[in-house]
């Protein structure tokens, strides 16, 4: 690991402060970010620790919105009871002890193409709450680790509207417990939302002919017929594009009975 | 250079540390508490789990001045007031919950971190939360009959592999 700055801010102000500084970098629970600058893939000049910072932290339900602050791990999240499918899904990442650390806003800053909050989001059409604005989810994934995030800006908050049904089912990719494929479905107020994770060269992104024919009829049995196409899809030792392909096809069926 | 002050075992300690120093380097080569083991030092094996504010996070995943003011469990701090076994350390003795014994101390406090918040998990509850530690010797068996044991019930009873 390179050598770097290590700055703890208290309040969200003086974190966006030493954030604007050349090449500070933001630290939340440094699950990816730790073994990142273990490889030397990236070598930032400060660390911004975002863990002192009390306005990122909190869970709460209100009108039926689940805001969960950014700071909050998957262990927290998982905890909440208020959006069960969310709480599977936090439940299901990586391992206890990962999970301790880990948090959402740090997985949504870093959108892993495989990783399982990104789906939760676009899936629940959350609001993606940030120090300077309000994006939405369908206007926030922009690719592969790439977000509509402006550099130095912080996640504070994000909002799920809570379904009347939802469920995430993933196929874990068994050493790295990634997503080889994970689908979220979702029907609420908003519509019908069917969001892939761990498929797309280009991230999380949401399978319209699913929802339209769910939309009219939300069981397993409306999507009998219907397959997602391989084209751009993720092909590595683990699957090729077509078994990926074949796979959202199957986590969709199998979130959409789960969701019930 | 930056100071870093948290509680060990119960003891309060300081020194000073590098921002990139990890926490596992701060307990290892500082503290001198060898008994957490760094093997993967990707996050990914378990062997340097500890308890830090009572959850068990990965320490080699982890900087050391981001325990500044933490309470820190490690293997060190598993053993009763005596120096005698703790009651998951001498399960594992019990049911040679260990082979070349390098994973131990991790699984070790892995087992302490799933008995507090499920005192009496079941066979696959115990694989399931395992699944941040790797043990080489593959000596999985073992280790759940002796999570199994110190939870206080028959492993006879309730091992079924």
């Amino acid at each position: 690991m390179y050598a770097f700055e290590f700055e703890r801010p208290s309040t969200l102000d003086e974190a966006v402060k030493a954030l604007g500084a050349e090449g500070a970098q933001a630290l939340a629970g440094g699950q990816t970010l730790i073994p990142t600058l273990k490889q030397r893939l990236a070598m930032p000049e400060t660390l911004v620790s975002l863990a002192g910072i009390a306005e990122l932290k909190g869970i709460s339900a209100e009108g039926g919105v689940l805001t969960v602050g950014a700071a909050s791990t998957h262990t927290e999240v998982a905890g909440q009871t208020a959006y069960p499918a969310l709480a599977h899904l936090a439940r299901g990442i990586g391992d206890p002890h990962v999970r301790n650390r880990g948090t959402i806003g740090g997985s949504l800053a870093n959108n892993d193409p495989s990783a399982c909050y990104p789906a939760a989001a676009l899936g629940s059409g959350a609001t993606i709450v940030t120090n300077a604005r309000e994006i939405a989810a369908d206007d926030y994934f922009t690719g592969l680790f790439e977000t509509a995030l402006e550099e130095g800006e912080i996640i504070t908050e994000v909002r799920f509207p809570i379904p009347a049904k939802a469920a995430y089912v993933k196929f874990e990719q068994p050493a790295s417990r990634f997503a080889l494929v994970g689908v979220f479905v979702s029907k609420g107020e908003g519509g019908v939302r069917v969001a892939v994770t761990g498929a797309s060269e280009a991230g999380v992104f949401r399978w319209a002919e699913a929802e339209a024919a769910l939309a009219s009829d939300f069981s397993a049995a409306a999507l009998d017929g219907l397959s997602a196409s391989a084209d751009d899809l993720i092909g590595d030792i683990h699957g090729s594009p077509a078994y990926r392909a074949h796979l959202i096809g199957v986590l969709t069926k199998r979130a959409v009975q789960a969701a019930g | 250079m930056a100071q870093v002050s948290m509680t060990v075992n119960g003891m309060r300690v300081s020194g000073e540390v590098e921002g990139r120093t990890l926490l596992s380097t701060f307990l290892r080569d500082t503290l001198e508490l060898t008994g957490t083991h760094v093997g993967c030092d990707t996050g990914q094996c378990g062997a340097c789990t500890i308890h830090v504010d009572g959850v068990s996070v990965k320490s080699c995943n982890m900087f050391a001045l981001e325990a500044e003011g933490a309470e820190v469990t490690t293997i060190e701090g598993m053993a009763n007031a005596d120096g005698s076994l703790g009651t998951i350390q001498q399960a594992f003795q019990d049911h040679h919950g260990l082979q070349c014994g390098f994973c131990t101390p991790g699984m070790v406090m892995a087992a302490a971190a799933l008995l507090k918040e499920n005192p009496k998990p079941s066979e696959a509850e115990i694989r399931t939360y395992l699944s941040g530690n790797l043990c080489r010797c593959t000596g999985y068996h073992n280790i759940v009959k002796a999570i199994l044991a110190a939870s206080g019930q028959d492993v006879a009873k309730e091992f079924a592999a």
